[in-house]
This record gives structure tokens, sequence and C-alpha cells, in this order.
């Protein structure tokens, strides 16, 4: 079966320095594919890449087996990031911005903004200033205006990192029940996490990937000696 | 009578009388100051704008350029503009000099780094991160800017204002190339410097509440503001 997305010996360098090095990885609709590795990994140049923010030194990005361009990817994919950014405007017009560049009707920008607040549990937030509420409903706004765009891929860079375990379990649920009808790429240093949520785990060291497969056999009986150190938290950077 | 108290009452006299040819030199005081600020945002804030979000050779020389002329002696600028506008200078065909139209000019000269090196700051200050979000959200690179200058909005008004009142109380360029001509090019400034020449020290000092007034009146104004829409 041809993967949703997919990346073809992607690369990519840095001032010199190789962040990311032949990297193969594909993702399915209707799953969770975790991106698991230590700070520095290359995981969010990588899902940069996947959003159209960057663009790999060589190598290719196929979408549904074909070749596609930055604006392809960034019509096919949206991101979550670590820190909940906000424009400096009420939660509503958040989770509208999107919707209103795709020149979306503005009821029925309305009612998908209101569906999108309800899955990460903000119903009545839509006229609070978005920068005057907590980092972590900052998250679920953030990740509300990335569901509200019901985009093909949604690429998620470490998003509970620094939440408390009520707002993590709201963000969780929302990637679980999203990856129903999404394809969704998880970047995080969360092994717990990763097992909780994921179909697929795939494991970037340096730039490269070490190990992949599903997270059962992957977590139980890694067979990389570096996936090895790194569930066992002895995996140095 | 102390000539503050003096003057004072005066201001309020000739302000509370609607006294003709204040409210002249007044009107014309604000518009010549509003269009000269207004031309140069015109060239100015999509400077601003480059200069702030976009990479290029060169361009800490043109900000601190920017930052420098800032400084710019009015005499001196007036004495280039002067030579630029007069009927043997390359502009002379124009028949500017001392019309309303030569002080605007002048005064857009003269706010012109102020408006780029405060808006510049202005724009630099808007997270970066806030571009990218609006990227993922599938806002075009102009749609982006768009994001930068509406975070920034207050910033540029500030901007804007600051350099309103100093182009308002400007008084070498309104002289050299407006002349201080009675009821064609009599500005505030002007006419404060020829009552003051003359020992009209209390008509002096009543103009000079009304030009204070006037700024001080726009500041609070714009900062109400500000802190409403907050």
């Amino acid at each position: 079966m041809t993967p949703y997305l997919e990346t073809v010996d992607v690369t990519k360098d840095h001032d010199g320095v190789r962040a990311l090095d032949r990297v193969n990885i594909a993702a399915q609709l209707g799953q969770v594919t975790t991106i698991v590795g230590v700070n520095g990994a290359g995981k969010t140049t990588l899902l940069k890449i996947l959003a159209g923010l960057d663009t790999p030194s060589t190598g290719k990005i196929l979408i549904r087996g074909h070749l596609s361009s930055i604006d392809e990817l960034r019509a096919h994919c949206t991101m979550v990031f670590q820190k909940g950014v906000m424009f400096g405007t009420n939660v509503y017009n958040n989770v509208a911005y999107g919707l209103r560049i795709e020149g979306i009707p503005s009821q029925e920008v309305s009612s998908r903004v209101r569906s999108a607040l309800a899955v990460v549990n903000l119903d009545g937030f839509e006229r609070r200033h978005a920068r005057k509420l907590s980092s972590g409903e900052q998250q679920r706004v953030a990740m509300a205006r990335a569901l509200a765009l019901e985009r093909d891929v949604l690429l998620v860079d470490e998003p509970t990192a620094n939440l408390d375990p009520a707002n993590a379990m709201i963000i969780e649920r929302a990637i679980k029940d999203s990856a129903r009808s999404r394809a969704v790429l998880l970047s995080t240093h969360n092994l717990a996490q990763a097992r909780r949520l994921t179909q697929h785990v795939i494991h970037l060291y340096r730039g490269r990937v070490v190990e992949e497969g599903e997270p059962s056999r992957f977590f139980s009986n890694p067979r990389d000696e570096r996936t090895k150190l790194f569930i066992n938290g002895e995996l140095q950077f | 009578m102390d000539p503050i108290i003096e003057g004072i009452i005066r201001a309020l006299d000739l302000i509370l009388s609607g006294d003709p040819e204040v409210l002249s030199i007044t009107a014309l005081s604000l518009l010549v100051s509003a269009f000269g600020t207004m031309l140069a945002c015109v060239w100015s804030i999509p400077v601003s704008a480059v200069l702030a979000l976009r990479s290029f050779r060169g361009k800490r020389f043109v900000k601190g350029l920017f930052n420098a002329l800032i400084g710019v002696p009015t005499v001196a600028l007036g004495l280039y503009l002067y030579l630029l506008l007069s009927r043997a200078g390359p502009l002379g065909y124009f028949q500017l000099l001392y019309t309303p139209y030569a002080i605007m000019i002048g005064q857009a000269a003269l706010v012109t780094p102020i408006v780029v090196s405060f808006a510049t700051g202005a724009l630099e200050s808007v997270d970066p991160d806030l571009r990218t979000l609006a990227r993922t959200l599938g806002a075009s690179e102009l749609q982006t800017y768009g994001v930068v200058i509406k975070e920034a909005f207050w910033g540029v008004v500030l901007a804007v204002i600051a350099a309103f009142n100093r182009a308002f109380a400007e008084l070498g360029i309104a002289m050299m190339l407006g002349g201080n001509i009675r009821n064609l090019t009599r500005v505030l400034t002007t006419a404060i410097a020829l009552e003051t020449a003359r020992g009209e020290i209390a008509l002096s000092i009543a103009l000079s509440f009304i030009l204070l007034g006037i700024v001080m009146s726009l500041s609070i104004a714009i900062n109400l503001a500000r802190k409403s829409a907050r």
C-alpha cells in the first residue's frame, strides 16, 4: 500500500553540519507515527521540512507516491509546535486564522472553530484573549487551530513537553481522535506517550533513522544498540 | 503681569474667541505636518518592513544610517532642500519654494529616519515564530508580513505620531522653505519665532501653548486608544 506521506533519502545540511542523513520514513492515513530521539536528533528539522517550512538539501518528499512541491506540502500538512505561539487576539480569531486565509465562508468558519475548540475542551473560550491563557490552554488552542484546518497530515512537535498531566491528557486524546481521518506524525522524547499513542515508532539519532517498528516490538525487543540505550535513558547526545 | 500668566490668558482668549489668524496658522500647521508625515509614511513603512523582515547584505549599515539621520540638523537639511527647490535648483521648475508644499516635502524628508527607525524596531520586536506559524496555517509570504504589521500596529502608530510631533514642532525647515509668509506659509513655529523677535512675548507664549497642547493631546489620545485596544 502506498504511504500517504513518504520521505526518500532526505538529507539536510545546516552550516556544514548534517542535521538529517538519508532519512526514509512513511506515514499512513489513520495512524499516529511517532518519531522519538534525544534532543538534537533532527526531529524538528524533519517535521519542518514536511510542513514546507524548510527545504531538504537533497532527497524527495512524496504525497500518495507523487513528488510534492513546498506549496503542495503546505496545502496538505499543518504543524503544532512545542511552544503554543498565539496571535495577539482572541481564541476565536486564532483558530479562525487559517480558515479565513482559505476563504471559507464565515458561517462554516464559526462551526469549524467551535467543533475544534470542543475537541480540546475549550468550549466557551472564544472571546478570551489567547495570550492571557495558561501555557496548557494555549497549547490546546494551537491544537484546535491545526485541527480546524482539516488537513490530511498533522505534524505535532513535542506537544506536551511543558504541560501538566491534565492538559497533556487532553492533547493526547485530540491527537488520537484526529488520527482517525489523518496521518499524524508526532515527535516526542516521552516514551510513555509514544507507547500510548502510536502505531509505528521511528528512532532518529544524529539525523539518521536507526530503528523503526510497531510499538510493542520496538519497546520490548529493540534491535539497535542505540535504541536500547535510548529506551533505558542511557543514550548520550 | 508675569508673561507666562499673561500668555496663558492670551492663549485662552485667542482660542475661545476663535481668532481667525491663530486658527488659520494652527490649521495650516496641522495640515502641513499631517501631509508631510503621511508622505514620509508612503515610503518609510515599506522600507521598515523590508529592513525588519528581509535579510540582505548591508542591512546593518542601512539601519545605522537611518538611526544616524535622526539627528541631522534641520538647518542643514533645510539648506540642501532650499538649493534643490530654489529657482536655479534641479527642482526649481516646479516653483515649490515658499509654498506649503515645500514645507511638507521638507518635513517628510526630516521625519523619514524617525518613521523608518522606530517602525523597524516595532516590527523587529514581533515574535518571529508568528510568521512561521502563519505559514503553517496557509499564509503566503505577503500575508505573513500582514501578521507582523498587525502585531506591531501600535508600535508603528507610535512611530508615526513621534514623526508628526517632530514635524509639527519643527522650525528650521518651515522657515527656510516656507519663508513665514503671512496667510500662506506661516505656521505655529515660525509665528512663535517672529512674535518673539518682535517682542510679543505673550502672543508667543500663547501660540506655544497651542503647539504644546496639540502635541500632548495627540500623544495622550494615542496612549489611551492603545490601552483601550488591549
